[in-house]
């Protein structure tokens, strides 16, 4: 899409994205939210106001002029945080409270799988794992792991 | 290391120790840090942010470089998360200077962090007399969670050092055993008893041979006494073994029964006892699978396979001895095979449990599926959903059926393999033996002895193998059940409880924050309510009504600050005890099975037919209950009669009125009931709230009109208190609510939103 957006963003000094409507409203500390995070991360991403109410809901980034488009994947990604679990190095344990040893996309990390329930099946392929702190680690596809992995994880299911 | 005289400073790594103190200068001390675990782009790595009295310092691991600030009017520490995620922000007035990302769980230690820049900030600028931080606090090295006041151990931690692995989670069972010691001994000793006398028998079948049979071969007649004496001998030995083994059979099975009941029965009571967050985290399936299944299962366990197995045990022993007495080289011969079971057995047995347990979990599954849909059956016929449920449930039993084929082919494996072990062993017997009697080392009745004993011997063997499998589910089915008899209440009794009588009905709320999970809720919540207040609670959907409510009656513990009941806090009152000044009616009218008298009467079992049947006139109840072809004994709940939701509202309502409670929370308690019946509960309501401390929650405003005080929220925080016409009068919040009540405009997506923007927001899309 060619024609301008009928809204102005920008990142102000305190680090906090700035919004301004076509009629000249601003909005501080306005953040983006992706629609389908898992299932089509790339499409639908709603901007929100610091009460959670939504200002514009953007179909495709790829339709923004590409400083917009850097603000908001900066923005998103300083804060979406859910870790891609790469490799299982270790689990201390098959019964839970168990420590796992991961390699994520984020780097290498270990925490704490409370209990069996944590590790939740998405689709048929992908796996949701919530760790003590609440913190979501997630395994795309688990067929794409290695052998190891696979067998690590396959006690958990 | 003196400038360390923080305690807590002791727990953080050489490394961290030593870069810190290689950057302090004279006269300064670190006041606070934390360790941080992201960088900036989200990424897994290690940092650190340290509060001195003359500066903050940071530092990544990775790098050489540490940034510091000396502190200065305007310096501003700030700390803000979103979904499990923190940031550190670092501001003067013109702008952000760092910030830094972290995990949560080091919460706490931010705050302190934090507070502590705050005061060293302070003193440093009004260069004042440097205050000391009064109670250190102290972080687990290992997991970074912040330890109470003389705690050494870390909680997190620790439960997972309790870990226990394997079959010795069985072990773990003798808790429940342990009161029937005396009668397990018994058993005990029956079994062994029992056991001795089956293995008479073919000891006797040597001298038959060798003092009878053999002898008839070679010439003498046969010795009539002799056959009697030993015959005589075999039958009573059969007999005997048939009277013990009876005895110890039906002693044990009594206790396992017992054990089994006990089991069931304290895991319930336990469950029942864990807060309302464990049930939110679990599906009934589940939970139903384990009280129900493995409990059962372990107590065919106990009753059957525990007792073979202990049989064979001592059979073995005692065969094993027998034979050594009779002839040792033959007896070694027949022992060969032991060790190569031992080792089949290791082999396979982890993989059995680990296929065990999950054949468990697919069939809690299984029963999710069904505990799932059953409820909501009116939904799926609704949407003609039936053929897709159908199929959720048959792909469950089809992953069930997976797993049991995994695990059935190393067990269809594991059985004839030891089979085929025992015929070779027996077979080498047969060899060696013969091999003896050509050399006249041995008696052909000791040969035939050997060959009696192995051949049941063997036998036991086998059985004994299929133990494994069934001990392997055992132990499974132990551990799912441990793991609720072993989760911990988040909402905990106090050690040394405050006990209240009576109870005057002042509530008070004191910076009060709560999240669930990582979602923050409530933020920073002051009110006190005084004794007999009515306070209406409004805000929007989702703002958190409910929420205050389940804090209120301590479903879930605050995660800051704290709640008191007549200037105790609600965390050091037992926590029944505490409830039950409390009456609530739920936003979810819920009826057990039973009677509307019943329902009406639970939370006073005892109450007289009068109390119930003017508490149902209090909520307006009685009328509709009489309209019912059984009254106040028709049955309700699952199974019986349908009651509207209106009706069940009232129902509940009657039900937390015939507590006489100090305290009433209505929460949504009138959503489902017309405008008139409303109406006229509410009349009923206005003298029985009269004199009660009252949280009413209502989308209706015109609902909370009589209320003292009207508290508004939006999104987890109190933004307006007042009466109706003083919230109405300073035109904000509430007053905007109300307007859009009247125009009769969905209230939920008005919520707030300042003035200006009120024509963009609408119009964009
Ligand atoms: N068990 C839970 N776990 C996680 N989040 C929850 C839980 N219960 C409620 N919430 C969230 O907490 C917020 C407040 O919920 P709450 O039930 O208190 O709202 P409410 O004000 O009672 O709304 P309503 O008027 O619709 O009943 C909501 O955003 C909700 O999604
Ligand atoms: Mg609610």
């Amino acid at each position: 899409m060619s024609h301008a957006p009928n809204f102005q963003l920008t990142r102000n000094a305190f680090g906090r994205l700035v919004f301004r409507d076509q009629w000249g409203a601003m909005q501080e500390g306005v953040v983006p939210i992706r629609g389908f995070p898992i299932t089509n991360p790339n499409r639908g991403i709603a901007l929100v106001d610091c009460h959670g109410h939504e200002l514009i809901w953007i179909d495709c980034l790829a339709d923004l002029p590409s400083d917009y488009r850097m603000l908001i994947e900066d923005e998103l990604l300083s804060r979406e945080f859910m870790p891609e679990i790469k490799r299982l190095y270790n689990v201390s344990s098959f019964t839970t409270p168990s420590t796992w040893k991961v390699v994520t996309d984020r780097g290498e990390v270990s925490f704490i799988l409370k209990g069996e329930e944590d590790v939740r099946r998405l689709t048929s392929s992908s796996f949701m794992i919530t760790d003590s702190h609440g913190i979501h680690f997630l395994i795309r596809d688990h067929l794409s792991l290695d052998r190891n992995s696979r067998k690590l994880l396959d006690h958990f299911l | 290391m003196q400038q360390f005289h923080h305690s807590s400073i002791n727990h953080l790594s050489q490394t961290w120790r030593e870069a810190i103190a290689s950057q302090l200068t004279d006269g300064e001390n670190v006041m606070a840090w934390i360790e941080t675990d992201l960088d900036l782009q989200l990424h897994f790595a290690k940092g650190i942010v340290v509060v001195t009295n003359q500066r903050l310092l940071a530092k990544m691991y990775v790098s050489d470089i540490w940034q510091t600030w000396s502190y200065r009017q305007g310096l501003l520490l700030t700390q803000r998360d979103y979904a499990g995620i923190g940031c550190l922000e670092l501001f003067d007035t013109h702008s952000r200077l760092a910030h830094w990302r972290y995990r949560l769980g080091s919460d706490s230690a931010v705050n302190r962090l934090i507070e502590s820049f705050t005061q060293q900030r302070d003193s440093y600028c009004t260069a004042s007399e440097l205050p000391r931080i009064a109670d250190a606090f102290i972080q687990c090295p290992a997991c970074g969670a912040v330890l109470g006041m003389g705690q050494i151990d870390c909680p997190v931690c620790e439960k997972q050092n309790n870990v226990q692995p394997s079959t010795w989670t069985l072990l773990r069972l003798w808790r429940f055993a342990k009161p029937y010691q005396g009668r397990l001994l018994i058993g005990f000793l029956l079994t062994l008893c029992s056991t001795a006398a089956t293995l008479v028998p073919p000891y006797l079948t040597m001298p038959l041979m060798d003092n009878v049979l053999i002898p008839y071969q070679n010439g003498h007649p046969i010795n009539n006494e002799l056959v009697a004496f030993y015959l005589s001998g075999l039958l009573g030995a059969s007999v005997l073994a048939w009277m013990l083994g009876w005895a110890r059979t039906y002693m044990l099975a009594l206790v396992s029964e017992r054990i089994g009941a006990d089991l069931r029965t304290t895991t319930y009571e336990h469950l029942l006892n864990l807060s309302q967050e464990y049930f939110g985290g679990k599906r009934t399936g589940d939970l139903m699978a384990r009280i129900g299944a493995e409990t059962d299962r372990i107590n065919l366990f106990l009753s059957l396979h525990l007792l073979d197995f202990a049989t064979d045990v001592i059979m073995i022993a005692m065969t094993a001895v027998i034979l050594i007495s009779i002839n040792p080289w033959l007896a070694l011969v027949t022992l060969v095979p032991l060790p190569i079971i031992a080792w089949l057995i290791h082999l396979v047995r982890d993989r059995l449990r680990i296929g065990f347990e999950k054949v468990d979990r697919i069939w809690a599954e299984v029963n999710n599926v069904l505990a799932d849909t059953i409820p909501g059956i009116r939904v799926i016929k609704a949407f003609a959903q039936e053929k897709r449920e159908a199929a959720r449930f048959r792909a469950a039993n089809q992953r069930n059926l997976q797993i049991n084929d995994r695990v059935n082919r190393i067990w269809s494996l594991f059985t004839p393999t030891v089979t085929l072990l025992t015929e070779v062993g027996l077979l080498v017997v047969w060899i060696f033996g013969i091999w003896q009697i050509s050399n006249d080392e041995i008696t052909v009745g000791v040969l035939t002895a050997f060959l009696a004993y192995i051949g049941r011997f063997y036998i036991r063997l086998d059985s004994m193998s299929r133990i494994v499998s069934i001990t392997q589910k055992a132990a499974a089915g132990t551990k799912r059940i441990f793991d609720i008899l072993d989760h911990v209440s988040s909402v905990p009794e106090s050690p040394n409880p405050v006990h209240l009588n009576t109870v005057q009905g002042q509530i008070e709320l004191r910076n009060v924050s709560f999240r669930y999970g990582t979602r923050s809720i409530a933020q920073d919540i002051n009110l006190v309510i005084t004794p007999g207040e009515m306070i209406g609670l409004v805000g929007h959907s989702g703002s958190g009504k409910s929420t205050l409510v389940n804090l209120i009656c301590r479903f879930y513990d605050v995660t800051e600050g704290k709640i008191l009941i007549d200037g105790h806090d609600i965390r050091s009152l037992p926590v029944t005890e505490y409830r039950k000044h409390i009456g609530l009616v739920l936003q979810e009218p819920f009826l057990f099975y039973g009677t509307i008298a019943e329902n009406i009467a639970y939370g006073k079992p005892d109450a007289t037919h009068d109390e119930i049947v003017s508490a149902a006139r209090a909520a307006h109840a009685h009328e509709f209950i009489l309209r019912l072809p059984h009254g106040y004994d028709s049955l309700v709940g699952e199974r019986g009669q349908a009651l509207s939701g209106g009706e069940r509202q009232r129902i509940s309502i009657a039900r937390a009125l015939l507590i006489n409670p100090r305290i009433l929370i209505l929460d949504e308690a009138t959503s489902s009931v017309d405008t008139t019946t409303e109406k006229d509960i509410q009349k009923a309501l206005d003298n029985l709230v009269r004199g009660r401390t009252t949280i009413a929650i209502a989308h209706r405003l015109s609902t909370l009109q009589e209320a003292n005080r009207l508290v508004v929220l939006d999104r987890g925080k109190v933004v307006e208190i007042g009466n109706h016409s003083e919230l109405m009068s300073r035109e904000g919040y509430y007053y905007r609510l109300y307007q859009a009540q009247a125009r009769n405009v969905d209230v939920e997506d008005s919520g707030y939103a300042p003035f200006i923007e009120h024509s963009a927001a609408g119009e964009i899309k």
